[in-house]
């Protein structure tokens, strides 16, 4: 915008003055009158006391820009004097129709060098030239972009005496630069849009890059490439999301400390070109810090095996400073992995390993304790601490019973690892080595992990079902349109979500049998009463038993789809409730389907049939027995003394019995005698 | 028990036929299997219910036994009224003789008689009635089974098919069904196992079994006692001869009193358990 008012303040300035020269042609000097001497090639004046030629090729200067000029608009001092007029005239002030120019001019190093005397500060005319001056945009003029490199390599070129007697911090700039893919570009292609000295520098705001209001100090060196890179952030997307670039300055590398001045090339930059300057010292195995003596050897391999094989050093400790001895020891912050991995970083602090790592917290985790640090693998190398089939041991480190997390753990969940490791997902991925089935992170997410009662957690209530949901869609789906879920928001009571019947860590197959006879209890919790009487029918029954082909809540209610009967969608409805029985029972009909599921004899007024029908077979019952066991108590003790009786009988009838034999033998022994 | 030793080669009375002493026996397996099977069902929140039906392997096999079980049940009964009929024929000659004569299973005059006579010897106010060949608890349990067959069996074969009977019947009609196949089994089980069990077998003159139900015999001295009115019947009519037959051997004594031994056992096991299941577990 800027040089588009200069350039619009420039025209009608320029046209002002052709106007006014029309009207002073009458009265003062035409130019005519000046080239009437100095067309002469021999004419000499004097400038501070030297020589020089005072000659002006008139049809180099009516060539030149400013051609239609006269002369006493730029020698201002000139006019209205009569000639031959004095030697050693004043230095022509460009800037009184070029303002913005000399104010850049003023307050660039080559102004304030001017200013402090320098004789080798460059002036106006040492780039522009004087009466010859041309366009930028004609290619014979010295700042035409073709000629720019070589206009300032007259200075700045090697051996030149401002670059031998003044501190210019970089060498052969001008080599350096045509070699690269912008001096190529221009010097040896003719691309004019190439960018040259000016380019990057500006023409006449030329600052050391320690001014902060240089073009290429390092607050304001990607704006200056971004001039023609305008996509760069496309490919440094990583680096520069959310305008970390400048937001961050400090923290992010800048465009050149990648792709260094003058010497940018056009292959692909190397990264990690200065890595091997931090190997120099931590390749060493005895490399130790001093402040707390842990090993600062860093083995090279690891790095470029790992996830961040094209990642240099500096990127990640971005604190370096290349012109110090020791490029680290200007390093004050750890490393920060947020300035790549944003997005991360950010879930990372706004979670609970993250809170904790904002307080200080020795326990906190940060990035390496779970990702490692130079060695750093991607979650799919089944080698990184992270692939799925490690996770849950990862995890386990801190949150096994008794481990860091564990003890400071007040919720209700315990023996977390062992009971995944025995959950189907454990199952699925340690036994069957899938490594789609949910671990860890999948449920509690990676970098936001929250506990449940955190209304912004994967596992919060009210976000169980869309996390289940990532891999249970079609179940979510179901879900959705259940009355449990329908219902949110329409009532005060808890409704369940997929934790409440399959539980966080314990999760079963559902067709196990133990799933099976759980889930009555599970339905059960809320449900009371339709439980209870469930209990008292043949298919709660047998389902203590432990059987579980029979009819359980969700044979009937379905599992994820449940719906009130009143709804035509649902299992049970007038539509759908004949076919329901028929599940189990083929040959079930209306009249079938009217068998009370969930009857109770205990209710008179809902179901007098069963209530008068078992409180008649009660009376049935305690009639019976109390008739019989009178009749058997009364019967006892008579039963008893008849029994004492017969005992006395038999014991007279031995005796009477032996006595007669003993009789007999008498008799008989009378008789033989 | 002293009296009832036989002294060998004495004869005994034989008050069962073959034909009746196997259906009770079949009678005792099929009813035993049907109260454990199903009383797993029924008591299926007690402890024992679980572990009862795991011994039979599992439900759906508890389930096939109570069906196996209920099948011989049927067939039982069929067979004795087969035999019934029969009888009427070869022994009774005529319906009315079977219905309403002295050996008539049926409730009579004398069995009311009998009953006012037991009532006041049981409270010492007159003398031991004169029994005939059936008395009256053993009338009531004899006609208990017809009860339970219908009240049992009927509602058992909705349970079993409650396909067939909706077709007719409304569902709810299945849950009364329930109600009373369960409420009538626990009278039925409760009944035999005590009432049935002191009357037959338990009685101090019985202790601990009367095996006659086995063996069909009894000393003729027992049979005077328990039964004079019939045993005074057959020695007017002079037929006691026709029914005495020779004493079978100890062995096979033994082994009856080891199945008897066996179903008594089972017996008061279910007792306990029901009593268990009904006082401390009840819902």
């Amino acid at each position: 915008m800027m040089l588009h008012n200069m350039a619009y303040l420039r025209i009608v300035l320029i046209s002002f003055i052709i106007a006014f020269s029309g009207f002073a042609d009458s009265a003062a000097q035409e130019n005519s009158d000046c080239f009437g001497c100095h067309s002469d090639k021999g004419l000499k004046g004097t400038h501070r006391s030297k020589t020089i030629s005072v000659f002006v090729d008139e049809k180099k200067f009516s060539d030149a820009i400013h051609g239609s000029l006269t002369c006493i608009s730029c020698h201002t001092d000139l006019e209205g004097k009569e000639f031959p007029h004095d030697d050693d005239l004043q230095t022509v002030n460009c800037g009184v129709c070029h303002s913005l120019e000399q104010e850049f001019h003023e307050k660039s190093l080559h102004g304030k060098a001017l200013v402090k005397g320098d004789p080798l500060a460059p002036r106006c005319y040492d780039c522009h030239g004087k009466h010859d001056i041309l366009s930028a945009k004609n290619p014979n003029s010295p700042i035409a972009p073709l000629k720019v490199p070589f206009l300032c390599g007259k200075c700045h070129q090697e051996g030149a005496s401002v670059q031998k007697q003044r501190t210019i911090h970089q060498d052969h700039i001008i080599e350096n630069y045509s070699e690269s893919i912008h001096g190529q570009g221009l010097l040896k292609k003719g691309l004019i849009v190439a960018p040259n000295c000016a380019s990057c520098h500006t023409a006449h705001s030329i600052l050391p890059h320690t001014d902060p209001a240089s073009s290429i100090s390092r607050e304001n060196i990607a704006a200056t490439c971004a001039m023609c890179h305008a996509e760069i952030e496309a490919v440094h997307r990583k680096v520069i999301k959310g305008e970390l670039w400048e937001k961050q300055e400090h923290i992010l590398p800048a465009c050149v400390d990648c792709h260094q001045p003058h010497k940018v090339r056009k292959v692909f930059y190397d990264q990690g070109m200065a890595d091997k300057d931090c190997m120099r010292c931590h390749d060493k195995t005895e490399i130790k810090s001093s402040k707390d003596n842990r090993s600062l050897y860093i083995k090279y391999t690891d790095l470029k095996l790992s996830r961040h094989l094209n990642i240099s050093c500096s990127q990640c400790h971005s604190e370096v400073n290349a012109s110090h001895v020791r490029p680290c020891d200007s390093i004050t912050k750890k490393v920060d992995c947020a300035s790549c991995h944003a997005e991360v970083g950010t879930q990372y602090l706004k979670s609970t390993h993250g809170q904790y790592f904002a307080k200080n917290d020795p326990n906190a985790p940060t990035c390496k304790e779970c990702h490692g640090m130079h060695g750093v693998l991607g979650k799919t190398d089944p080698k990184s601490p992270t692939f799925p089939t490690i996770v849950p041991s990862l995890c386990a480190r801190c949150h096994r019973e008794g481990q860091k997390a564990a003890v400071r753990y007040t919720g209700s969940q315990h023996e977390i690892i062992e009971h995944y490791t025995e959950s189907i997902h454990g199952k699925g991925l340690m036994k069957s080595g899938l490594t789609v089935t949910a671990m860890c992170t999948n449920c509690h997410t990676a970098h936001s992990v929250l506990p449940h009662a955190d209304s912004a957690s994967s596992i919060n209530t009210k976000n169980i079902p869309a996390t289940c949901g990532k891999c249970h869609h079609g179940i979510e789906e179901q879900f959705e349109q259940s009355i449990h879920a329908k219902l949110v928001g329409e009532t005060e009571k808890q409704l369940p979500v997929c934790a409440d019947c399959h539980s966080a860590h314990t999760i079963r197959r559902a067709d196990e049998d133990g799933f099976k006879i759980d889930i009555m209890q599970k339905c059960g919790r809320c449900h009371e009463d339709i439980a209870k009487t469930y209990f008292d029918t043949y298919h709660g029954k047998v389902s203590q038993l432990g059987y579980t082909k029979t009819a359980k809540c969700y044979d009937c209610h379905g599992a994820h789809d449940i719906l009130p009967m009143s709804d035509p969608k649902s299992h049970l409805s007038r539509e759908n409730v004949v076919g329901t029985c028929q599940k189990c029972h083929p040959g079930a009909t209306r009249r079938f389907a009217g068998y009370l599921t969930h009857a109770t004899h205990h209710d008179p007024d809902k179901y007098p049939f069963l209530f008068w029908t078992f409180w008649g077979m009660t009376a049935l019952l305690i009639g019976t027995f109390v008739i019989g066991g009178i009749h058997t108590l009364l019967w006892l003790p008579r039963a008893l003394k008849m029994q004492h009786q017969l005992k006395a009988a038999a014991k007279k009838k031995v005796e009477t019995t032996i006595k007669k034999l003993i009789k007999d033998k008498e008799n008989d022994g009378n008789i033989n005698n | 028990m002293e009296i009832s030793t036989t002294n060998a080669g004495e004869k005994e009375y034989l008050r069962f036929s073959r034909l009746n002493r196997t259906l009770h026996v079949f009678m005792i397996v099929s009813f035993i299997s049907l109260a454990l099977t199903g009383m797993t069902l029924k008591f299926s929140y007690t402890g024992w219910a679980v572990v009862l039906s795991r011994f039979f392997g599992g439900f759906e096999t508890a389930g096939f036994i109570h069906r196996f079980a209920a099948v011989i049940m049927f067939g039982i009964f069929f067979t004795h009224l087969y035999d019934l009929i029969r009888r009427r024929r070869t022994e009774f000659g005529t319906w009315k003789n079977l219905i309403f004569g002295p050996n008539s299973m049926l409730p009579n005059k004398k069995d009311f008689h009998d009953f006012i006579g037991n009532m006041k010897w049981f409270l010492g106010r007159g003398p031991r009635p004169k029994y005939g060949r059936w008395t009256y608890w053993e009338k009531f349990d004899y006609l208990a089974v017809f009860w339970g067959m219908f009240a049992i069996g009927s509602t058992g074969l909705m349970l079993w098919f409650p396909e067939i009977f909706t077709l007719v019947f409304p569902g709810w009609l299945i849950n009364v069904a329930t109600i009373i196949h369960s409420d009538e089994a626990l009278l039925a089980t409760g009944f035999i196992f005590t009432v049935h069990f002191f009357n037959t077998h338990l009685r101090p003159e019985k202790f601990p079994m009367d095996i006659v139900i086995f063996t069909g015999r009894m000393t003729l001295e027992e049979f005077k006692h328990d039964k004079p009115a019939e045993y005074e019947a057959l020695v007017k009519n002079g037929a006691l001869e026709k029914y005495l037959v020779e004493p079978y051997q100890p062995i096979v004594i033994r082994a009856v009193r080891i199945f008897g031994w066996i179903a008594l056992e089972i017996g008061f096991s279910i007792t306990i358990w029901i009593i268990y299941a009904m006082i401390f577990a009840y819902r």
